[in-house]
């Protein structure tokens, strides 16, 4: 049995017990978690393990078939994003036609948060020209662009859906400067989706790792790896014992 | 400007830990001599905007440093190195002992090696002297 605890405002996500079934069955069973404040987390497990749906429920673009879900305290109302949550997904949908510049104002009218300032300062740094339009940019020019209209709401939640996804290496290193650099100062818990380990080694502080619809390990980092074992080695350990259980079971 | 500050370069892919890189890149400074007793560590802030790792990965790197009582955190105003680790033979260009494997290296060089042969040969020789028994 589990006790209903009393929703922590505090709390980006609090689940309880939730689970989303699809008609081929479910997508997500029975999960538990809690995102921590402040947090990098790193939201991990091979396709299919559930990740974009966890991320769907949390931004209420998916209701939960079971269980209940909370985003600081609040369920996810199914119109729209919490005020406080931005969410990237992974084909970061920007209109190709429009500049950066009118993006950027698309991203004023939509968001009643929006900080303008903060927005430019983080175009301009990635050295991306406002009048530039969309469609010309590079990839790690275009998450950039999509980056500073998520951040500009100023969200106290980012989720990222595979976000290093198609970028070079010198352009992930950039991207993730970035999203490290304004965790710190905006005080702000940042969740990727990843299905390549390596690329968050050392990123991210909080891991979740799915398999086949379920949490298999969730928590502090640091306390997880306690001797030094590298992410993609504790993730890749704990998928071969859920495997080996399967095959004996 | 970080002058007279290490840099860290961390590699992702290496599979070994950042936290453990960080430790090891620490002591190859202080060994070298580069950093010596007072010198400032990066601050948990410079470091995730130069690298991107976690502050949370940086600081439990730190931790270890002082859990073997080479650095010490103060309060307000960062870690700093509190051992020596450099010897004459280690610090220093001019060491006796790197020139001579400078020179080497040079040969190996001029003789078409490549770095993995240079890797191999200098682990395979380090081994015979070293044997993995003896060292702690």
């Amino acid at each position: 049995m589990t006790t209903r605890r009393h929703p922590d405002r505090a709390l980006p996500v609090l689940a309880e017990g939730v689970g989303k079934r699809y008609r081929r069955g479910w997508a997500l069973e029975e999960t538990s978690l809690v995102i921590p404040e402040n947090r990098v987390v790193a939201l991990v497990g091979p396709n299919g393990a559930g990740k974009s749906t966890l991320m769907g429920l949390v931004t209420g673009m998916l209701r939960p078939s079971a269980g209940s879900i909370a985003v600081f305290g609040d369920e996810p109302s199914g119109k729209g994003l919490h005020p406080a949550v931005s969410y990237l997904a992974q084909q970061k949908p920007l209109y190709r036609q429009l500049t950066v510049a009118e993006t950027l104002t698309f991203g004023a009218r939509t968001n009643p948060t929006w900080d303008q300032g903060y927005a430019s300062h983080l175009v301009e740094q990635a050295g991306v020209p406002m009048n530039a339009k969309v469609g010309t940019l590079s990839g790690g020019q275009r998450t950039r662009v999509a980056l500073a209209l998520a951040l500009g709401k100023r969200p106290r939640l980012l989720l990222l859906d595979e976000p290093l996804a198609d970028l070079d290496p010198l352009a992930r290193e950039a991207v993730l400067r970035v999203l490290m650099s304004e965790a710190r100062m905006q005080g702000m818990t940042v969740v990727l989706s990843s299905h390549v380990l390596a690329e968050l080694e050392g990123v991210c502080d909080h891991l979740v790792l799915l398999h086949r619809g379920r949490v298999l390990l969730a928590g502090d980092v640091n306390r997880l790896s306690g001797d030094g074992t590298p992410l993609g080695e504790l993730v890749l350990r704990h998928m071969r014992a859920a495997a080996a259980q399967e095959v004996a079971a | 400007m970080l002058t007279g500050v290490i840099e860290f370069r961390i590699d992702r892919h290496s599979g070994v830990s950042t936290y453990v890189q960080i430790v090891q890149q620490v002591k190859q400074a202080m060994r070298l001599g580069l950093l010596a007793p007072g010198d400032r560590l990066p601050s948990a802030r410079e470091v995730v905007d130069a690298t991107a790792v976690n502050p949370n990965t940086v600081l439990k790197a730190y931790r270890e440093l002082e859990r073997e009582g080479l650095a010490q955190g103060r309060r307000g105003l960062g870690t700093f190195i509190t051992k020596s680790l450099a010897s004459e033979a280690t610090a220093g260009d001019d060491a006796p002992l790197r020139k001579e494997l400078g020179r080497w290296m040079g040969h190996a060089r001029e003789g078409g090696l490549v770095v993995e042969d240079v890797d191999a040969l200098y682990s395979a020789v380090r081994d015979e002297h070293y044997p993995a028994e003896e060292r702690s």
